[in-house]
């Protein structure tokens, strides 16, 4: 990966986070919107719709990584931290692409799958955040050198 | 049409499916269903707001005190359990009440009564923001919330366009959790008495009306019998169209206009405004994602192939 590649990872994954975690009502509650220029934090319909749009460039990105990086065959040079990154980052667009169906008024999932897709959409980014620091901090690669 | 006790049961009876707590039954293979409400008709007696009060009175909040400290301060807990009796707005105890307007329409007076209560949106906001899993549409149109997993975040009444919900402190899941700084109780509403719903009986409020004002049947059904009436009376609809379509479908004689302004409306009294699709944007942007992988998978492919070819050039 480029390292403009990884910089434009990082910031959509930031901005799919925050405007996640904007989905619960904690910025309002904890004062981010009180600071000046921030009130666009608790407004759940902006950040809603923000969220579909980085999903769709997410969702995109992702796809395209799937067939250049199967091409090239660099699949084999994953390490377990590369796989588990591949899972996790797999449950979270499988979720988030069931959530998106759901939101169709046509779709309907019974009580039990609604509260699922969304505990584990809400979950997995969590590991994903920790298996990225414990990474970082054990200077573990997703990649064989 | 559904007017009479037991209609429902031929529609629900054997394709109920045992999954929510309590022993309730979360109903499939329905139809959607929607209900008419003829305002002409309604006297404001408010017998369906008290039989919708008895009748819910086992789903009501059993809060426990004291509440937990709030965390930052400025979070106010909300408590009605000590005004369990109030009648003329929504509370987590009261989720149907009589708004009534006073008008002059067209050189004619008029009193109308109109009972207010969640609408049953067919794109929910309420049920498609919730970040946790509690609120969702049935088959059968239906929404609600799942008082068992609800924090009280009181999300789905910002976004409601008529801020339906009502919360109640000191109960639910966040007890458990994070009490003094995640969560704050849970919300309340009418769920269209799913539980009744199930055993084919009729919701309580339409059943103990003395004037037959409301009426419940498959949608369809009931959207041509409410424009029938709107002609017969010369009159308009509400709910219909709003948000972007709701399965409650009001006919009054009077303009809506004209009754919102005759109307209380603030906390828990609900307005009659015009109200667009508040999922407009998300309906239009969900096909934009859900076709996104297939695009990335073409452009994948396209470079891939370029790619090859270059290097095919290279050899030769
Ligand atoms: S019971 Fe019927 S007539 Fe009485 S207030 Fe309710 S809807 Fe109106
Ligand atoms: S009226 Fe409000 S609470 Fe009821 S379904 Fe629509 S958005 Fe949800
Ligand atoms: S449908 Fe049931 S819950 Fe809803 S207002 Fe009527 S009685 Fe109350």
């Amino acid at each position: 990966m480029s390292k403009k590649e990884k910089w434009f990872l990082g910031l959509l994954s930031f901005a799919l986070l925050f405007t996640g975690f904007a989905q619960m009502p904690i910025f309002k509650r904890y004062y981010l919107a009180d600071i000046p220029g921030f009130a666009w934090t608790a407004d759940y319909y902006l950040n809603h719709r923000l969220h579909y749009l980085l999903a769709f460039i997410l969702l995109f990105y992702l796809f395209y990584k799937v067939v250049t990086f199967f091409s090239s065959f660099q699949l084999k040079n994953l390490t377990f931290l590369g796989w588990l990154k591949v899972f996790l980052w797999g449950g979270i667009v499988f979720t988030g692409m069931l959530r998106v169906l759901k939101n169709f008024p046509q779709v309907v999932f019974d009580y039990k799958t609604v509260m699922y897709v969304d505990w584990i959409h809400l979950g997995l980014p969590f590991l994903l955040f920790i298996f990225f620091i414990l990474g970082k901090v054990a200077g573990i690669s997703y990649l064989r050198k | 049409m559904l007017s009479r006790r037991k209609f429902l049961q031929g529609m629900v009876a054997g394709s109920a499916l045992s999954l929510l707590p309590k022993g309730a039954k979360a109903v499939r293979d329905e139809e959607e269903l929607a209900t008419l409400l003829d305002l002409s008709k309604c006297i404001g007696c408010g017998a369906c707001v008290e039989a919708c009060k008895e009748t819910n009175a086992h789903k009501f909040p059993k809060p426990q005190k004291p509440f937990p400290r709030m965390y930052p301060s400025r979070v106010k807990v909300a408590d009605w359990s000590d005004k369990q009796d109030v009648d003329d707005r929504l509370t987590p105890y009261n989720w149907l009440f009589i708004q009534t307007a006073y008008v002059t329409w067209q050189g004619k007076e008029y009193e109308i009564n109109i009972p207010r209560r969640c609408l049953h949106c067919q794109n929910p906001p309420c049920a498609n923001l919730c970040p946790w899993g509690a609120c969702l549409k049935q088959k059968n149109g239906i929404v609600r919330i799942n008082s068992e997993i609800c924090l009280g975040g009181s999300k789905c009444k910002s976004v409601c366009p008529w801020h339906i919900p009502e919360r109640q402190t000191g109960v639910g899941l966040y007890l458990k959790l994070l009490p003094s700084y995640a969560g704050n109780g849970v919300m309340y509403k009418c769920d269209r008495c799913y539980d009744r719903l199930e055993k084919g009986l009729l919701p309580a409020c339409i059943e103990a009306c003395p004037e037959g004002v409301q009426t419940i049947g498959p949608r369809k059904e009931i959207i041509a019998k409410a424009h029938q009436l709107a002609k017969e009376m010369s009159g308009y609809i509400y709910g219909e169209k709003e948000n972007g379509g709701t399965n409650t479908i009001y006919v009054s004689p009077v303009p809506f206009e004209v009754l919102n302004k005759a109307i209380d409306t603030g906390p828990g009294r609900p307005h009659l405004k015009p109200v667009p699709n508040s999922m407009a944007l998300e309906e239009n942007l969900g096909w934009a994602v859900l076709t996104a992988p297939l695009a990335g998978l073409a452009a994948g492919a396209l470079k891939v192939v370029s790619k090859l070819k270059k290097g095919e050039e290279k050899n030769e």
